[in-house]
């Protein structure tokens, strides 16, 4: 890999120890993957953050680091709602080692925001082209799907040395041969709400870590793509998908329909709906009701607040959300909490401890029911937005 | 004395008994990152310590949290001495890389015909070599 003379400085430790293993884990991944350079990148969203994903392990290594970040960069969800981590029922000890984390992080400037939605926050409004390194799975499809921006899913440790360093090394979905097309998804019905979450949950099975593009009937949100994404990201490994005539880069580059594909079909979208991972026995109710992943936009919080208006929630149910975007609209959050529901910042159902203390979970997030059962050991059932607050309005009956 | 020429992942020099396996190793939940006990039943290393040998295995697997269970080892003075891999992914060279322990891939002769259990051999991933002990082979 070529370096420049100051990267081969840094690489030799002229700028310090922390930089020089920086640079040097960017460039074994570049040696790895086959990068010819390093380029700039934009920002670093930092995955490893969670004390419940990292432990002792992962604390020890980030307090050792020494230095600032030289772009901008922000954290993945962390465990807790850095605030009201109580009344989620988080005991004091991951409280604390949850703290030290996030101030560890702080000491090298990188924003402790911590969310899975960074597109939504000022100074992380990535753009069509630019480069990132980004970590989190729901939001290295976003930026790269959704927005057209070019990143490779980093692990924490590589994202973090992108952010210290400034680049990151020339491979994968920076390079316009890797993004591509290979396989094509077709769906022939109408699709709405949390139907897209469900289809990526199906699909991302099938597909792996391949670059799908969809055909698909309608012309979905930014909601719904976000949703799509998440759970393509979870089910499978997708990191880059297009949808025909929705998606940037395939508006723009008018990609050929590739030979392999498949089809799914309603009842497959429909099950979901009806086994998920279902909660043992086929009707046992929920005892928490969890939407917000990935973090809800402004617009989702607003129809949140509008189906739960005059109304009074019966189970515990959490809206998870960006701190930032929870702060900018102080109207929907009080409207969403005084149904009883909880706006948890920070933080999710899948990070998080707390999800431990519950039964059986409802989500409207294909990432969410991929994921809750295996790490959080809690049952999950599938629903749609308005069906998630149903749930959470009705007693057990 | 044989050198052998391979790929430099993780800098620095270090020399050690070689531990062996065919199989792929997730520092998350296969070792324990206080001793260095492989503790997974099914691993073919199952029992034995991997601290202050020559790590030899074919790559990592498993969860990206094994990068800092590397780094603990390491604090825990349980970690290998250096490792070789067939062929490196990230999890293994990060936390390599983070820990301070010399990694290497890519070798030009077979590892797994040329070394076995108890050899001593010396790593250098600044230079990219494989230095193996005289009379060994």
């Amino acid at each position: 890999m070529y370096l420049t003379t100051e990267e081969e400085k840094t690489l030799q430790g002229e700028y310090g120890e922390t930089l020089r293993k920086a640079i040097e884990i960017l460039v074994a991944l570049g040696d790895i993957y086959g990068a010819d350079s390093l380029i700039p990148v934009r920002s670093a969203q930092i995955a490893g953050v969670s004390y419940k994903t990292i432990g002792d392990a992962g604390l020890e290594w980030i307090s050792d680091l020494k230095g600032r970040v030289r772009i901008p960069a922000i954290l993945n969800p962390a465990g807790m709602d850095m605030i009201r981590w109580q009344e989620m029922g988080i005991d004091r000890e991951f409280a604390k080692k949850q703290q030290e984390i996030i101030d560890a992080y702080e000491r090298l400037g990188i924003s402790t925001k911590c969310t899975c939605t960074p597109y939504y926050l000022e100074g992380f409004d990535a753009g069509y082209g630019d480069h990132l390194a980004w970590s989190e799975s729901s939001a290295v499809c976003y930026a790269n799907s959704v927005i057209g921006a070019r990143t490779n899913r980093e692990g924490g440790p590589s994202a973090l040395a992108a952010a210290l360093v400034g680049k990151t090394a020339n491979y994968g979905y920076h390079l316009d041969e890797m993004r591509e097309p290979v396989m094509s998804v077709t769906v022939d019905f109408e699709l709405s709400g949390s139907d897209y979450g469900a289809l990526g949950y199906v699909a991302g099975k099938v597909i792996g870590n391949r670059v799908p593009i969809f055909y698909l009937k309608g012309h979905p949100s930014g909601d719904e793509l976000k949703s799509l994404g998440a759970a393509l990201a979870a089910s499978g490994a997708v990191a880059l998908y297009h949808v025909e005539d929705v998606t940037p880069e395939a508006v723009m580059s008018k990609f050929e329909r590739p030979g392999e594909g498949f089809t799914v079909e309603r009842e497959q979208i429909m099950e979901v709906y009806k086994t998920g991972t279902a909660c043992a026995g086929e009707r046992q109710a929920a005892d928490i009701i969890t939407v917000g992943c990935p973090h809800c936009s402004p617009a989702e919080l607003e129809n949140i607040a509008g189906l739960l208006a005059g109304r009074h929630v019966r189970k515990e149910m959490w809206v998870c959300t960006s701190r930032e975007v929870a702060e900018r609209y102080p109207d929907l959050v009080r409207n969403i909490e005084g149904s009883g529901a909880k706006v948890v910042c920070d933080t999710c159902m899948v990070v998080s401890p707390a999800t431990n203390n519950y039964r059986c979970m409802m989500v409207n997030s294909g990432k969410a029911l991929a994921y809750v059962p295996g790490m959080c050991g809690v049952a999950s059932r599938y629903g749609s937005m308005g069906q998630c607050i149903k749930e959470a309005l009705d007693d057990d009956n | 004395m044989t050198i052998i020429k391979c790929r430099k992942i993780s800098r620095g020099v270090a020399e050690g008994h070689v531990l062996l396996t065919h199989e792929a190793i997730s520092f998350l939940g296969n070792v324990d990152p206080k001793t260095g006990v492989i503790v997974e039943p099914k691993h073919e290393l199952f029992g034995q310590c991997i601290k202050g040998r020559v790590l030899v295995f074919p790559h990592g697997k498993g969860s990206t949290v094994g990068s800092y269970v590397l780094y603990q080892l390491i604090k825990n003075n349980a970690a290998p001495a250096a490792m070789i891999n067939a062929e490196s992914e990230p999890i293994v060279a990060v936390g390599a890389i983070i820990s301070g322990i010399p990694l290497v891939d890519r070798m030009e002769r077979d590892p797994f015909d040329l070394l076995k259990n108890g050899d001593i051999v010396r790593v250098d991933g600044t230079a990219g070599e494989v230095e193996i002990s005289e009379g060994q082979n």
